[in-house]
């Protein structure tokens, strides 16, 4: 005797919250009836192997008709086949749109195309979630980065409207959009240590000071990109560096400003030119595509992160030295007579010193 | 007379990508009533196009707005090709004749495919304007209302009863006829759905007409059921109770369920069709043929004084007699005129004389609670009525008596529990008692009943699901010899599943049974019984007796061991059940009153009251008594007996079940409602299976369903699942093997839907878990608000999007309930009846994600378009629903399955009660005979 056709349906349609995480999470239906025996279910409702597999099949059958109106979750809210509560909903499309923090770091400014995907087993292997659910966030990223790409406004805002997500969640994908966009470098070695977190501030800042967004947002274009026009300002930085006179002179004012206010000092003064030829290099570069992608390498290389990190520096800067140090860089700018950049400089310090501030750890 | 029926186009969204190279559709709209069509324009590349037409208006006979649905198709603009069809919404304008229901139809639609199921909405606007009508001949029966509740519907309130309404209609099965062969399977689906729409407007006229002539103006519990025959036939047969209804002003509501005061005596009878003889007890006390003969007098001129009805008006219900039912084998190969009606008139029309008979024979006059259904197997067909027995206070059924309502009933209240037939000329053996109640009149020791179980009956403890299940092998054959055979076994089918019934109910300590549904299913090579009831414990009559049992031969030590520890299983679980079902009958009385009491029930009781405390001598004690019930486990059908009655499994600590309305002795609901269908198929891989073998299957498939259902739930808990209606088919080894390949040796297929659509329902405990009952209690109730308020959160996010996303109105929230009633709630408006019919069909059955994947979307997809229906009209739920037809075909060689669904209920407006208080009326009345009945005692 073999169960042809099991079939259990709702007029409200009936979601175990637990069930779902393991559909999302890909596991099959044996592994997920496996989990849930394990989890106690059966003893605390005297039911049978074979009742807790039956729910298993119902519950993921729901789940997989639900997932099509999930990929557009206004859908969702006006379909007729389902009557799922308002609540409910809210809860399948939130945890439908959760990822992995280990996977998005391996796809994290990678172009969403069929090369990548193909490669999402390699991935499976190396962070341990299944494919399924590799597969299923690397199409959440396409989608909601092929649905914003052309629509104009705020960037975060249109997610939010679109996928009806949560704000943060809807600021995660922002980033992890504006990284698939620009194609910003984050698999490097050196920027292992870095947390899809770190990066989602990072593209955060980057997204309101540097796009054309930033400065009004019901433009026609979109902030996805950053300005043009300010990345061809950021050359006249290099004035900075190039003239001797307003570099010494940058550095007396911030060396003044620092004595005694902290142990590394030493260290600050004597990397003093490395430092800002380092930052203002950057930014001088940033009209090319290339160097664009290496920005972050780049903030780690070349400026402070990465010197800073060493562990075996007695005399290592703190978060605190390197907030004052970055503070007084800044500030110190505006007192140079012959600086005429002020505005740009601004723009430009304002996002760089939130994001090495965010990235310097360990 | 004509009236003119109006539509209009408005949009739609969430179309299909029909065109591949745009990815986006040309739709347009074909909207037909009758023979006249209409279209919209073109509305070129989009998926959720906007037509806004014009009103498309109809000029009809009223007959045709009867019998016709409105027939609105979507069609995909070709320029070279054939235009290609997205799906068709049928709309039952029904509900906009009735000048008291609604005005008008308004809303989002599914557009349903039959082979690929939902494919977007369309929103349409219909409005009917009638003329009024005083022909005299007319055809139509306009406003004359239906309802498929089996109750006087809530907001109405019963002038009059006229009695049973019947019709049946006839047509040749699309699906047979020879133009099949050449067309698609979508047009014949379509074919098919056509006409069942057509027939049962038809029937619905017919009937309409019927009530109409008799002087009423309405149906309720209006039962329609589709046969379908096959070769010779597709009928289309209703049955309903005529009343007129009076519309009550909102406030009277309550003192209906107030004074009501008649229960319920009932005598455990099972008279199957086959030919038992029964002789009539003509004699009757005098009061008894008084009453009789006024009652005879109005019942008289009507052919079949049946009820559809299983509640009733207080005052309406004077005795019960027991359980009458009928079964009739027919073949369908042997109908002389398969397209006339006449043949199965006939068959029905014999069918009802003799439940009628059977109802003489138990002195009773009228039956409540009837109901009539087929099962069909190739070419032999099943037929079956069953029904309660009773007595009914005439004055309902004359005209310009009605208003004293159930007040001098009261006089009654100590006199219900009589027998309706004399005592020393009972038509079958059955052990009397003078009623527990009032001392002064007979009871019968146990009672079953078709009918719920009335507000006021006073009861002990709580209620709980008694299921019978029986499965028969039978040879294969073919006409006439089959059709003997499933005859004889018939009656032994309905004397087992009493049998086990009576041992089920006794083992919970129980003494009457109400919703009693035995449903017999044939296949081609096995018979299905399935019984279903709620078992209660009803204070008037006598505390049932133990099961005994005992060994025919007790010749060795472990042969007696072995059946004294079955004893003391039985008997545990007797106590046990006790406890759980809190039955703690009065025990005193007996001493007291003394004297009418016969010496046999005396013995009876005090044995009864002292089984929990010692086994052994209780053995000695009941032993080769009369009364006791003897199980002699020599007997091989004994021992199958004890099996089932042992391996119930006891359900899990917060639920209750019943098949009746309300449980009994529940009396504290929350309005957290949730409405399910399940159903399960099992292939029997085994050919040759004994019966033992086969029943213990099928009561596991039984437990089974019920355990996952329990699991399922238990979220939900403290919960009771109401209305549990479990519906068994074993399908014929059909389609599939019998057509391809030589049918021997072929593994038996006993596909059993049990389909139940049952109902689970929150409930607070007043004495276990009080501190959990609150919060378990007030978490759905806040679930259930925020499904009411219109506009969530989510939603109007949704609206401010700045791309020009599809957004309506939002989606009502529409509830489903089995119930004539939702807790909590008061029914302020009946909008009409509900009756769909939705055939789906798949070619491509394993990328659906198999049957289970076609099926369960198939039955969300018809919730949905049930639910789309009802917020068209303005409702916000649907009482009294029920699937009556699944019929599931696979192949899956092919990679093809076809189901067919029937669905009906009656939508309804309903608000929230929350200022008043949290128990239903009608329960607290039930809750007041209670106490009462304890302080009488």
């Amino acid at each position: 005797m073999s169960v042809e056709l099991d079939v259990f349906v709702g007029n409200t349609t009936i979601m175990d919250e637990e069930v779902y995480q393991f559909w999302l999470d890909g596991y099959t239906v044996n592994d997920a009836v496996k989990v849930r025996m394990e989890g106690g279910v059966l003893e605390e409702c005297e039911a049978s192997a074979e009742v807790l597999r039956s729910d298993t099949m119902d519950q993921y059958r729901t789940f997989q008709m639900c997932e099509r109106l999930l990929h557009s979750p206004a859908k969702l809210a006006n379909q007729l086949l389902f009557q799922i509560p308002p609540h409910r909903q809210t809860m399948l499309i939130e945890r439908y749109y959760t990822f992995d923090g280990v996977f998005v770091r391996e796809v994290l400014g990678k172009k969403l195309s069929k090369g990548t995907k193909k490669d999402l087993d390699d991935v499976s292997a190396k962070t341990g979630v299944t494919l399924k659910s590799c597969r299923r966030q690397f199409d959440n990223f396409k989608r909601v980065f092929k649905v914003v790409e052309e629509l104009k406004g705020p960037l975060v805002e249109n997610i939010r409207q679109h996928f009806l997500l949560s704000d943060k969640l809807a600021r995660d994908y922002a980033a992890i959009v504006f990284f698939a966009n620009n194609r910003f470098e984050t698999g490097k070695k050196k920027l292992h240590y870095l947390t899809f977190q770190d990066f989602a501030f990072c593209a955060g800042q980057l997204i309101s000071n540097w796009t054309v967004g930033a400065l009004d947002n019901m433009l026609e274009d979109m902030d996805v990109d950053l300005e043009k026009e300010f990345l061809q300002d950021l050359k006249e930085l290099k004035i900075l560096i190039t003239d001797k006179d307003l570099l010494d002179q940058h550095k007396s004012l911030v060396c003044t400003a620092l004595r005694g206010k902290t142990k590394a000092f030493n260290e600050m003064e004597a990397n003093f030119k490395n430092l800002s030829r380092g930052l203002v290099n950057i930014a001088a570069k940033l009209t090319n595509t290339k160097d664009v992608r290496d920005f972050f390498i780049d903030l780690v290389e070349k400026t402070f992160v990465l010197p800073m990190r060493l562990p075996c520096r007695s005399d290592k800067w703190t978060a605190g030295d390197m907030r004052l140090y970055l503070t007084h860089y800044t500030n110190s700018a505006h007192i140079l007579d012959t600086f005429k950049h002020q505005v740009v400089w601004d723009r430009y310090m304002g996002v760089i010193k939130s994001c090495i501030l965010k990235m310097y750890h360990d | 007379m004509p009236g003119k029926l109006k539509a209009k186009i408005v949009a739609g969204r969430h179309l299909p990508v029909m065109d591949r190279a745009s990815d986006l559709t040309d739709a347009f709209v074909e909207v037909k009533f009758g023979n006249t069509t209409f279209k919209t324009d073109v509305y070129p590349k989009s998926l959720n196009p906007q037509w806004n037409s014009e009103w498309f208006k109809f000029e009809v006979d009223d007959e045709d707005l009867q019998d016709e649905p409105l027939q609105i198709t979507v069609l995909d603009h070709d320029t070279y090709s054939a235009n290609d069809a997205i799906g068709k919404v049928y709309i039952d304008i029904d509900p906009l004749l009735s000048s008291e229901a609604a005005t008008v139809i308004s809303g989002w639609f599914p557009i349903y495919d039959t082979i690929h199921g939902i494919r977007g909405e369309i929103n349409v606007l219909v409005k009917v304007d009638l003329f009024n009508d005083l022909n005299r001949f007319r055809q139509s029966s306009c406003g004359v209302k239906f309802f498929c509740t089996t109750s006087i519907p809530r907001c109405y309130r019963a002038a009059l009863v006229h009695g049973f309404v019947e019709e049946l209609v006839v047509n040749e099965d699309p699906e047979y006829q020879w133009i099949d062969r050449i067309r698609t399977p979508r047009a014949s689906n379509e074919a098919r759905q056509r006409l069942i729409s057509l027939m049962s407007g038809e029937l619905q006229r017919k009937i309409g007409l019927k009530v109409l002539e008799m002087g009423g103006n309405a149906v309720v519990g209006y039962l329609q059921c589709f046969d379908l025959e096959g070769e010779s036939g597709l009928v289309v047969r209703a049955i309903g109770t005529a009343c007129t209804l009076d519309k009550l002003i909102p406030g009277t509501v309550l003192n209906e369920c107030m004074c009501v005061c008649v229960c319920v005596c009932c005598c455990s009878l099972i008279l199957s069709g086959m030919g038992s003889g029964i002789s009539v007890g003509k004699e009757a006390g005098p009061l008894k043929t008084l009453l009789r003969q006024q009652a005879q007098s109005a019942l008289e001129q009507r052919e079949f004084p049946f009820f559809t009805l299983t509640c009733f008006p207080p005052g309406f219900l004077v005795h019960i007699g027991g359980v009458v039912s009928a079964r009739s084998v027919k073949l369908l190969d042997r109908i002389h005129n398969p397209d006339e009606p006449e043949t199965r008139d006939a068959w029905w029309e014999e069918i009802r004389q003799e439940i009628k008979s059977h109802a003489k024979a138990l002195g009773c006059h009228a039956v409540v609670g009837y109901s009539e259904s087929t099962t069909i197997c190739e070419e032999v067909c099943i037929l079956s009525a069953s029904g309660t027995a009773a007595m009914l206070n005439p004055r309902f059924m004359r005209e310009g008596c009605l208003d004293a309502g159930g007040s001098d009933q009261r006089l009654s209240r100590c006199g219900f529990c009589h027998i309706p037939y004399d005592e020393f000329n009972m038509p079958f053996p059955a052990q009397l008692t003078y009623c527990y109640h009032c001392r002064r009149q007979k009871v019968p020791d146990v009672l079953f009943t078709t009918i719920d179980l009335p507000a006021e009956a006073a009861v002990t403890g709580k209620g709980c699901l008694i299921q019978a299940r029986l499965c028969r092998t039978k040879k294969k054959a073919q006409g006439e010899v089959n059709a003997t055979a499933i005859s004889n076994l018939l009656p032994f089918m309905e004397y087992e599943l009493h049998t086990q019934l009576m041992n089920k109910l006794k083992l919970r300590c129980m003494n009457a049974l109400f919703g009693l549904r035995i449903q017999i299913s044939v296949g081609e090579n096995m018979l299905l019984g399935l019984a279903s009831a709620t078992g209660v414990y009803l204070s008037a009559l006598p505390a049932p007796g133990g099961i005994q049992i005992a060994g025919k031969t007790p010749s060795d030590l472990s042969y007696d061991q072995h059946i004294s520890t079955m004893q003391k299983r039985i008997n545990d679980t007797i106590v046990m059940n006790k406890e759980l079902y809190n039955i703690h009958p009065p025990e005193c009385i007996e001493e007291v009153v003394g004297s009418p009491i016969p010496d046999r029930q005396r013995s009876r009781l005090f044995r009864s009251t002292s089984e929990s405390s010692d086994e052994l001598s209780e053995l000695d004690l009941s032993h080769g008594k009369k009364d006791a019930f003897v199980l002699e486990i020599d007997d091989t059908d004994a021992v199958e007996d004890i099996q089932s009655l042992l391996t119930d499994a006891p359900m899990p600590a917060g639920f209750y079940s019943c098949n009746t309305e309300v449980m009994p002795g529940i009396y504290n609901w929350t309005s957290g409602l949730q409405m399910f269908t399940s159903v399960r198929v099992y292939r029997l891989n085994n050919a040759n299976l004994t019966n033992q073998g086969l029943n213990k299957i099928f009561t596991d498939l039984c437990e089974n369903l019920l355990k996952s259902l329990y699991f399922k739930l238990r979220s939900m808990i403290p919960c009771c699942l109401c209305h549990l209606n479990f519906t068994v088919a074993v399908p014929e080894e059909e389609l599939i093997q019998v057509r391809r390949h030589t049918p021997k040796n072929t593994s038996p297929i006993l596909s059993i839907f049990p389909r139940n659509i049952l109902n689970e329902e929150q409930l607070q405990f007043s004495m276990e878990l009080c501190g959990e009952s609150t919060s378990s209690n007030n978490q759905p109730t806040a679930k259930a608000s925020e499904r009411c308020s219109p506009l969530p959160e989510v939603r109007s996010r949704s609206l401010r999007s700045t791309r020009s996303l599809p957004c309506g109105a939002p989606v009502t929230v529409v509830k489903m309930t089995p119930l004539s009633f939702l807790p909590m709630t008061r029914i302020v408006k009946y909008l009409g009846i509900i009756n769909m019919f939705f055939i789906r069909e798949t070619t491509s059955l394993r990328e659906e994600g198999g049957v289970s994947g076609f099926l369960h979307s198939f039955i969300a997809e018809v919730f949905a378009m049930v639910r789309a229906h009802v917020a068209a009209l303005g409702g916000n739920a649907v009482v009294s629903y029920s699937m009556k037809e699944c019929v599931f075909m696979e192949n899956p060689n092919k990679n093809q399955a076809q189901c067919l669904i029937n669905v009906s209920g009656d939508a309804v407006i309903f608000v929230r009660e929350s200022d008043q208080e949290a128990i239903p009326p009608l329960i607290t009345s039930g809750q007041t005979s209670t106490t009462g009945a304890d302080g009488t005692t």
